[in-house]
């Protein structure tokens, strides 16, 4: 299994890509895979405050419901809207397009806890 | 094959019955106001074609009186005609539900009955028939634990610990009642590991739920000590008993140390169900949780029953009248004709009917809790998956195609590619050989014919449905073009 290596990942399957001083995040391909056809997604609003571990809202397959949980913590500054509208995208892209939120974080330096693409491989071998 | 509906066969005029012309002109006796401007838009058609319409679509239906229907977690056994007689009765079916005490002495009878048996059964002090389903029963459950921690003035408890292998009912309940869940993860067996319960509980859990037999078909084995954990750190413990069909009988929910337990009337005591209820989810309560039973409570007054309205501490109703009583009526005829031998023969024939599908199947399928199992033994499509491509929603679909209703797919969520198969004690061994080798047949055909297992089912009034579509945009009711 090969992941982008320009971001870091958690253990519940999300990524998170710093991009100056805010942090873009999204769900892996892995965790889509898993999951299979998303009917349906709860994202939170802009302004909304996050934590670092904690869910911040709900993705629903055909199989099952899954909850989102935040890589860092901070504030939302942006919510992939257009997306929202063609959950397509978000298995089709999940790396680019098919970002989720973007995070105006209190510490950037908690993505360093998170971890790299070799790591997190490493643990999708170990669930798959 | 698109069915037309009634409006489509509709046709000006048509009516089931002829009325005698009306003396007056409706305009002549009602008010303006009250007078439509239009005739409402019903479909017109005579009486054989709606019974034709009606009957052609019910044949179509999958049901336990035709098909085998190994649902897992679901007990789909089937259910004695029997049953529909005895609750067909006039004295039960045309009672009025608020017909005076007196002149209910039957159904209250009955309905006594059911619980002092149900307490006996589930080995707990008192039982109350009102929750309409198992959902409900899980919710007044955790209702009368609130109520409980609340009349000793323990308020600070807001979390209720439940196992990933939970139905999801049991997180949706604790929402519910306004606490918050924190998940369980499970042994390597599949069981609740006492060690990972320990770091979970706290002075702010107000209970666990736990399911025994688990969703995984698996005996909980160390749950004496899980629930004196529990205990000892002031919780309480709710027993999902949606499988008690594989306990009857043997062991006793009250025995394993469980405050409270809900068992479903229309799983394990065999009346219908399926298309959405009635059901009836009935709880069970040690004695000092009695007094916060849903209100009113059946009693003993001058040698008569009556219903007892005057409970303080009652959390209330949680359902119109008393529950759904034709339900009652049809487990009281099953306990009855049963017997406790025959409740017990039933819970052995039902862990010997999934323990057979299990062994027949485990060198074909991946089975991820390896070992006996209970009522129901839960396979895995994963190395199909990973060799053909083929996932377990394909298989599902197949056995459509050979009249075999699908096992439940994909729960519980801790193993992938699930498959969970609850044969139930009323199917005979050809219904499950079948079944077995229609299994066997898909794992070859997988291999060597994908494409008819991707396209499946084949032989269904409607082919495989758009599931994606379905739920992004649903249509919820029919409209005129």
């Amino acid at each position: 299994m090969d992941f982008p290596e320009d971001r870091k990942y958690a253990q519940t399957h999300e990524w998170a890509k710093a991009e100056g001083d805010v942090v873009r995040v999204g769900l892996t391909s892995f965790a889509l895979e898993q999951l299979g056809d998303i009917i349906y997604l709860d994202l939170p609003e802009e302004g909304t405050a996050v934590e670092q571990g904690v869910p911040f809202g709900e993705i629903e397959s055909v199989k099952a419901v899954g909850e989102l949980i935040s890589p860092v913590t901070g504030e939302i500054t942006e919510v992939n809207e257009a997306m929202m509208d063609d959950l397509d995208a978000l298995a089709d892209d999940p790396w680019e397009a098919g970002w989720l939120l973007v995070i105006a974080p209190a510490d950037l330096s908690q993505l360093d806890g998170l971890m790299d693409a070799a790591a997190y491989a490493e643990h999708c071998e170990k669930e798959a | 094959m698109a069915q037309p509906t009634l409006f489509d066969k509709s046709q000006p005029g048509k009516r089931c019955t002829q009325m005698p012309s009306a003396a007056m002109a409706a305009e002549e006796f009602l008010p303006a106001d009250q007078l439509r401007a239009e005739a409402p838009r019903l479909p017109e058609l005579s009486e054989p074609e709606i019974a034709r319409h009606y009957a052609r679509l019910a044949g179509q239906n999958f049901n336990v009186d035709a098909n085998f229907y190994p649902l897992g977690s679901c007990t789909m056994k089937y259910n004695p005609k029997v049953h529909e007689e005895i609750a067909g009765a006039a004295g039960f079916s045309r009672l009025h539900p608020s017909a005076p005490d007196e002149c209910a002495q039957g159904a209250l009878r009955l309905m006594r009955e059911l619980e002092t048996w149900l307490a006996q059964i589930l080995g707990m002090d008192a039982v109350s028939l009102q929750p309409p389903a198992g959902a409900a029963g899980e919710f007044t459950s955790l209702r009368v634990f609130r109520a409980w921690h609340d009349s000793r003035g323990d308020t600070k408890r807001t979390r209720v610990i439940v196992p990933d292998t939970a139905h999801g009912t049991n997180p949706a309940s604790v929402a519910r009642c306004g606490w918050d869940v924190t998940v369980l993860k499970s042994g390597e067996d599949g069981r609740v590991a006492p060690e990972a319960l320990a770091d979970a509980l706290g002075d702010d859990v107000a209970a666990l739920m736990l399911t025994n037999p688990s969703t995984l078909g698996l005996f909980e084995t160390r749950v004496l000590e899980v629930n004196a954990m529990v205990h000892e750190a002031g919780g309480l413990v709710y027993c999902d008993g949606a499988n008690m069909n594989a306990l009857l009988g043997h062991a006793r929910p009250g025995d394993m140390g469980f405050d409270a337990v809900h068992v479903n009337l229309h799983k394990t005591f065999s009346t219908p169900h399926g298309g959405g209820g009635p059901g009836a989810g009935p709880i069970g309560v040690v004695a000092k949780l009695e007094p916060f039973l849903p209100s009113p409570r059946i009693v003993e007054r001058g040698g008569a029953l009556a219903w007892d309205w005057d409970r303080p501490e009652s959390i209330g109703k949680v359902q119109a009248w008393f529950g759904n009583f034709l339900v009652a009526v049809r487990a009281w005829a099953y306990i009855q004709a049963n017997g406790g031998e025959g409740l017990r023969q039933v819970a052995r024939d039902a862990v010997l009917a999934a323990n057979y599908i299990r062994a027949s199947l485990q060198e074909t399928w991946d089975l991820p809790y390896p070992g006996v199992c209970m009522h129901e033994c839960v396979l895995s499509a994963k190395t199909l998956k990973n060799a053909t491509g083929i996932r377990a929603a394909d298989v599902a679909k197949r056995l459509l195609d050979y009249g075999i209703h699908p096992p439940t797919m994909y729960f519980p969520l801790i193993v992938e590619e699930a498959l969970m198969i609850e044969p139930t004690e009323t199917e005979s061994k050809a219904a499950m050989d079948y079944f077995i080798e229609m299994m066997q047949e898909i794992a070859q055909d997988a291999a060597g014919r994908p494409d008819l297992l991707h396209e499946a089912p084949h032989e269904t009034p409607v082919r495989r449905v758009d599931e994606v579509a379905a739920a992004r945009k649903p249509i919820l009711r029919w409209r005129e073009e």
